[in-house]
């Protein structure tokens, strides 16, 4: 369990031990409960009150926007990773400061056009 | 052969399976579903590599970020739920096209490497890619920034419709302003919106227009 695979050979094995007590604790359910599904009892439940026909709701283009900023900063805080674990060895110092400064300054344009513009605002 | 390349194989024909049904099955959203595992046996294969940071950025950025795009693309639309038998589904160029990428890609890989042997290289740890970054590559990563700057002002521009030019004064009053050939009561994932837009919906119509 040593070297680069080693670890993620304990990784691995922490999953099987994870999907293995989903599947004991699912299946002892399953096998111990009571079972006596009726109509009524296997409607989508949906607050108390019936579900109106129709299981597809479709999306507002405007929540478009959130995921698409969701993608946007996901892919900045992807540059932090490598960038947090260089900018204060020797030979980096305030000018990669001032590089990941001006990035994000770039980025934060964006938000600051997305507000300006109103697309933030939940109407 | 060592347990790296079972690893990369056994990752390699998960992600091509996959990669195959995602292009074959006729249910969109699994379609997208099904691009997660590939996706997601690719980011095993980085891993495998020892390109860890590329891995889990994968996970993240691909299997997370850019899917939940998708999905939600296809929540945009009218009902992709249940097999869609009206896709187009012109096969042969797709297959034309396809197996002669694939082709040449595989015959251009072989004839350069043969069976050469390759060390695997130290592994792709953060530092390292952050010392690569920041030493040769500064004017790429200040660039990048300027590209997703312009795409997230072009989503906006396209998504939004009554903002574009010359509409200006009407972000601020929205009385009744919603986008053209939506209904505006329903919400992402049950979300709810103000009542003043779902007074002419009560219900949940399902997304008929």
């Amino acid at each position: 369990m040593d070297g680069y695979l080693g670890g993620y050979a304990s990784l691995g094995l922490l999953l099987i031990a994870a999907a293995l007590l989903f599947v004991v604790a699912f299946g002892a359910n399953r096998l111990l409960s009571p079972r006596n599904p009726s109509g009524a009892k296997t409607t989508t439940y949906e607050c108390g009150i019936d579900p109106v026909p129709g299981d597809w709701a479709q999306a507002q283009i405007r929540y478009y926007v959130f995921a698409y900023l969701y993608v946007l900063f996901a892919v900045e805080s992807v540059f932090l990773f490598p960038w947090a674990m260089v900018f204060d060895r020797p030979g980096f110092g305030v000018v990669t400061l001032v590089e990941m400064g001006v990035f994000i300054a770039v980025l934060a344009l964006g938000l600051l056009y997305a507000w300006r513009k109103g697309v933030l605002r939940w109407t | 052969m060592t347990i790296a390349d079972v690893l990369l194989l056994c990752l390699g024909a998960v992600a091509t399976g996959a990669a195959l049904l995602v292009v074959t099955t006729r249910h969109l959203v699994r379609a997208g579903l099904w691009l997660v595992v590939a996706l997601g046996a690719l980011a095993g294969c980085y891993l495998v590599l020892t390109a860890e940071l590329i891995a889990w950025v994968q996970v993240l950025i691909y299997v997370g970020a850019v899917v939940v795009l998708l999905l939600f693309a296809m929540m945009l639309t009218r009902a992709p739920i249940g097999p869609s038998e009206d896709l187009d589904r012109t096969r042969w160029p797709g297959a034309l096209v396809g197996s002669g990428v694939g082709g040449g890609l595989a015959a251009l890989l072989i004839h350069a490497y043969r069976w050469s042997q390759v060390e695997t290289p130290e592994a792709g740890t953060a530092e390292r890619i952050g010392t690569e970054i920041f030493r040769a590559w500064v004017l790429p990563f200040e660039v990048l920034s300027v590209l997703l700057l312009a795409a997230l002002v072009g989503a906006i521009v396209i998504s939004r419709p009554d903002i574009g030019a010359g509409h200006q004064g009407r972000t601020t009053s929205h009385g009744d302003r919603r986008p053209i050939g939506i209904n505006s009561d329903n919400g992402a994932g049950g979300e709810e919106t103000p009542a003043a837009h779902r007074s002419d919906h009560p219900d949940r119509d399902g997304g008929e227009p």
